[in-house]
């Protein structure tokens, strides 16, 4: 099946067969290992990338279904000579160890902070209240993404440290 | 003859004039990491396309394979070759060593009809996409003759013996010590099997080039990884180049290879292209191995000041059938208490769940889930403190053997700890500090962990830039191997850190251990320091007998070596002046560590206190790690904020171990219920609240040249034992039975009325 996606800016043709994920779509057709496979059952976050801008696992879903999306993949967000921030403080933090993760990781915390700054509630959310950048609501949004590593308190002091710069 | 008495003199690591030994510096590796540009074994890009490898694994436990069809997954479009047993490639038999110094025998895949353990696997497929070989891999018919599967743990403890070679360790008489005790605690524990769950499931990408096979695999040990499959393929060892350089955690499961190693080099020579093979999640939990399932006695005598008269620790265990691995939980106790009278020991049955292995910190990281717990209740007992129970009963020496400690902090790591942590606002009475909905409660418990030293070497080149290569068959699985060799070759050589390469994971590059018992860092760095050492003495010579120096005619002795330059007081040149002229090609030089033969004179093993409070809500059971702090001593620390890393994730580690990580048997198949991430439940972001680790001075002179000892397995020893006494403090039920679900918790509570 033919099917085009836009990859970290890049229009991307493809002949797929359709029981492709997006995940291996990525890592086994366009090289773009840098999205993980931890799972392949939505249950890890090592394969989160940002369709048009919103973090999703990319194992669980077809890479037919999404002709002409965005998708941001962890190469789209820096590069080991320009780093985006939120790369800056993972280094600067030791916000992991294996590095499997890592990529999820960062690319979730993209789409979370985005989330979190459209206002979108978590459970840690006070009812009514506007979500702020707290341990507490990183912690709950981050949980989709597990790092065996346990990188967890390093994490969310790179996260709250990458915030900042970014502000 | 080697002896600790050799690694007395003053070395560049000891010196540490560029301040870089125990520096915070990141990691060496972290921007490949941080932008997805490392390459882990799956994701390495072969000369040509790869095919892919999909595997079946046995749906009993125990049996024969019956019947084969392989007919409609042989015409599954885009399949490529199906293999069972009946039509496998030839492969060496099991265990065989055609070169007697392999580090590890034949281990073939496919092997035969017989069936050792539920998911064992038992059909490949290969295809030219990852989707026609899934598919094909699901039309793999097979039948079976299946065995009544011998799983049941619990219900074998009586058929347990001692392990071959072992025997239960007695000073003293412990049942008279134990019975004219006033005081006794006598409880039994319960810890599950555990899986690994690295997050790079095993996984790799074999091709031939010519006769020599290039094998990207994920794996902690290279020599026997890169042996053992020479011997299984029957190549000459040299034949095989093994490759491991991005490793997605380890933990000790990927302290051996597994058939997907075996599989892709064999799918790789049979179709002549390269192959990639990996398993899937659900694969890992059955086809990989896991920690045993332990039962944990431990019968603590004391007199009423708290001074323990006698102690026990008997362990009882599993492992597979065909397996020899015995989990060591009683072994770290033997150190760690004084007691004039002494027993402790293990029992193994063997049955036919998969292979049990190591997995971080074994021994440890059970055993203190009930001795910690133990002390914990007989303080209770005795209206004592945990802390000053644990005081005194500190050991002048070795409670068993008697031999001196190398260096012993324990009590430090606890005081600090209690104060750091501000112990002293624990109310030792449980169930009185209700904040809200939580029942809030503290505890704490001893880490010890074993150090170790293993033979290794490196080879250290500096090229006309003034460059450090450092190369070694060691593996960086998360643990910073990277990181700290880099900085040793710096401070040693005095270059900055940027003209430092580190290649590691390489089976042709002088050979190391690979990662494991925490041994790592202080046996790869050590050859390292030496190689180093040997670098110096090379370029020193160099120098001074190189008429075109400034320093000719100097003592080689005389020459420093930083910040790039080579100098003998002001006559000075840089390296890459003196390497580009008076060795343009480079030069290389190898080090080597051998554990000295002295060392066992000396109980050497590295400590630590955990604190922890905990949140119990009576309601439903829940428990909230709220805050967390363990203090450690473990010898030099190389890299402050690497070696954190790694004790923090420890800390983590023991936090799933008491609160939710654990695989329960289907006795019906032999099968393991949890088989994903959804299932098994690994501690999440949320799990974890403030959680942080400190690490004392210290210089353990006896370890090896460097005084550095390991921290990765430290961590977790203990972690969870403090866990689960914070709970008791909480809201006063105690759990023997490892995790503390809400389940269990809850019976407690309404059996005491709460
Ligand atoms: S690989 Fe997609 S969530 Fe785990
Ligand atoms: S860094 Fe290893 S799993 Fe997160």
């Amino acid at each position: 099946m033919k099917t085009t996606i836009h990859v970290n800016g890049e229009a991307r043709s493809l002949d797929l067969d359709p029981r492709t994920t997006l995940l291996d779509a990525l890592r086994e057709h366009l090289k773009l290992t840098g999205s993980k496979k931890g799972c392949d059952h939505g249950q890890c976050g090592a394969c989160t990338v940002l369709v048009n801008g919103v973090r999703i696992n990319s194992c669980l879903s077809l890479a037919v279904m999404h002709d002409g999306d965005a998708v941001t993949t962890i190469e789209g967000v820096g590069t080991p000579e320009h780093l985006h921030p939120i790369q800056t403080a993972f280094l600067t933090h030791d916000a992991y160890q294996c590095g499997y993760c890592t990529p999820g990781q960062i690319c979730s915390t993209i789409g979370m902070l985005s989330e979190l700054s459209a206002g979108a509630p978590s459970q840690e959310t006070p009812p009514g209240a506007a979500p702020v950048l707290s341990d507490a609501e990183i912690r709950e949004r981050m949980s989709g993404n597990i790092c065996r590593c346990s990188a967890y308190p390093q994490i969310v002091a790179a996260i709250k440290d990458a915030a900042k710069v970014m502000a | 003859m080697s002896s600790v008495h050799d690694w007395t003199p003053n070395n560049p690591v000891k010196e540490n004039r560029s301040g870089l030994i125990g520096k915070p510096v990141d990691r060496y590796e972290g921007p490949l990491k941080v932008t997805g540009t490392a390459p882990y074994a799956y994701e390495v890009q072969p000369p040509s396309p790869p095919a892919y490898g999909v595997m079946v694994g046995a749906a009993i436990a125990a049996g024969r394979i019956t019947g084969v069809d392989i007919a409609e997954a042989e015409a599954t479009p885009g399949v490529l070759v199906v293999w069972t047993h009946l039509n496998a490639p030839p492969q060496a038999p099991r265990g065989t060593k055609a070169h007697p110094r392999s580090s590890a025998g034949s281990r073939p895949a496919l092997e035969s009809d017989r069936i050792f353990f539920f998911g064992q696997p038992v059909a490949l497929v290969v295809g030219e996409t990852l989707e026609a070989a899934t598919a094909g891999a699901h039309r793999v018919k097979l039948t079976y003759a299946a065995d009544t599967p011998d799983v049941d743990f619990r219900a074998s403890l009586d058929r347990a013996v001692s392990p071959s070679g072992e025997e239960d360790i007695e000073v003293g008489d412990f049942v008279r010590g134990f019975t004219s005790s006033p005081i006794q605690v006598d409880e039994t524990w319960e810890t599950p099997i555990q899986n690994h769950c690295q997050m790079e499931p095993c996984a790799s990408t074999v091709w031939f080039e010519g006769e020599k096979c290039i094998a990207h695999t994920s794996i902690q040990m290279v020599k026997p990884a890169q042996h053992g499959l020479a011997e299984t393929l029957g190549l000459p060892r040299d034949d095989v180049h093994l490759l491991t350089r991005y490793i997605g955690g380890g933990f000790g499961g990927k302290g051996q290879t597994y058939d997907d190693l075996i599989l892709a080099a064999l799918a790789a020579k049979a179709l002549g292209r390269p192959v990639k093979v990996a398993y899937t999640r659900q694969q890992m939990m059955h086809g990989t191995i896991h920690r045993p399932a332990t039962v944990m006695q431990v019968r603590l005598g004391a007199e009423k000041d708290g001074r323990l008269n006698a102690f026990s620790m008997m362990t009882w265990t599993h492992c597979h059938r065909e397996g020899n691995f015995t989990e060591h939980a009683s072994n770290f106790a033997r150190a760690l208490y004084a007691a004039p009278n002494r027993l402790t020991g293990h029992r193994l049955v063997k049955l036919d769940l998969p292979g049990a292995g190591p997995m971080r910190a074994p021994g440890e990281a059970s055993g203190t889930l009930a001795l910690e717990c133990a002390m914990d209740e007989l303080a209770e007992k005795l209206g004592l403190d945990p802390v000053e129970l644990r005081i005194r009963n500190e050991p002048e020496t070795d409670p068993e053997n008697g031999r001196p400690f190398s260096m012993r902090q324990l009590v430090r790591c606890l005081r600090e700890g209690a104060q750091q942590f501000g112990w002293d606002r624990r109310l030792p009475t449980p169930g009185l500090v209700r904040e809200g909905r939580w029942l809030v409660g503290m505890g704490m418990a001893t880490a010890i962990r074993g150090n170790f030293l293993l033979p290794a070497k490196c080879s250290f080149t500096v090229d006309a830039d003034g460059v450090i290569t450092v190369r070694q068959g060691m593996t960086d699985i998360g643990t910073g191997t990277y990181t700290v060799l880099a900085q040793i070759a710096a401070e040693t050589l005095g270059v900055p850190l940027g003209h430092v390469k580190v290649e590691i994971g390489d089976s042709e590059f002088p050979p190391a251990p690979g990662s494991g018992g925490q041994f790592g860092a202080a046996t790869a760095g050590s050859a390292a320091l030496a190689a180093g050492q040997n670098l110096r003495t090379a370029i020193a010579e160099l120098a001074t007998g190189d008429e075109a120096s400034p320093l000719f005619g100097g003592r080689p002795v005389d020459v420093t070596f930083q910040d790039g330059v080579i100098a003998i007081e002001n006559r000075s040149e840089t390296l890459a002046s003196l390497i580009s002229r008076a060795a343009p090609e480079g030069l290389t030089v190898e080090g080597e560590i051998k554990p000295a033969q002295d060392a066992r004179e000396w109980s050497q093993q590295t400590y630590g206190g955990h604190y922890c409070e905990v949140g119990v809500d009576p309601v439903t059971g829940e428990v909230r790690v709220r805050r967390m702090l363990g203090v450690f001593a473990a010898g030099r620390i190389l890299n402050a904020k690497t070696a954190r890393s790694q004790l923090t994730g420890g800390m983590i580690w023991g936090i799933g171990s008491a609160l939710t990580e654990g695989n329960a048997v289907d006795t019906r198949y032999g099968s393991l219920i949890n088989q994903d991430l959804a299932q098994y439940l690994a501690p999440v972001q949320a799990d974890i609240g403030d959680l942080d680790a400190i690490m004392l001075d210290e210089v353990d002179d006896k370890a090896n040249p460097m005084g550095v000892k390991g921290v990765g397995e430290l961590g977790n020893s203990g972690a969870g034992a403090a866990v689960a006494n914070a709970i008791y403090n909480a809201c006063g039920v105690r759990v023997r039975d490892y995790p503390i679900t809400p389940d269990k918790l809850l019976a407690g509570l309404i059996a005491k009325g709460l």
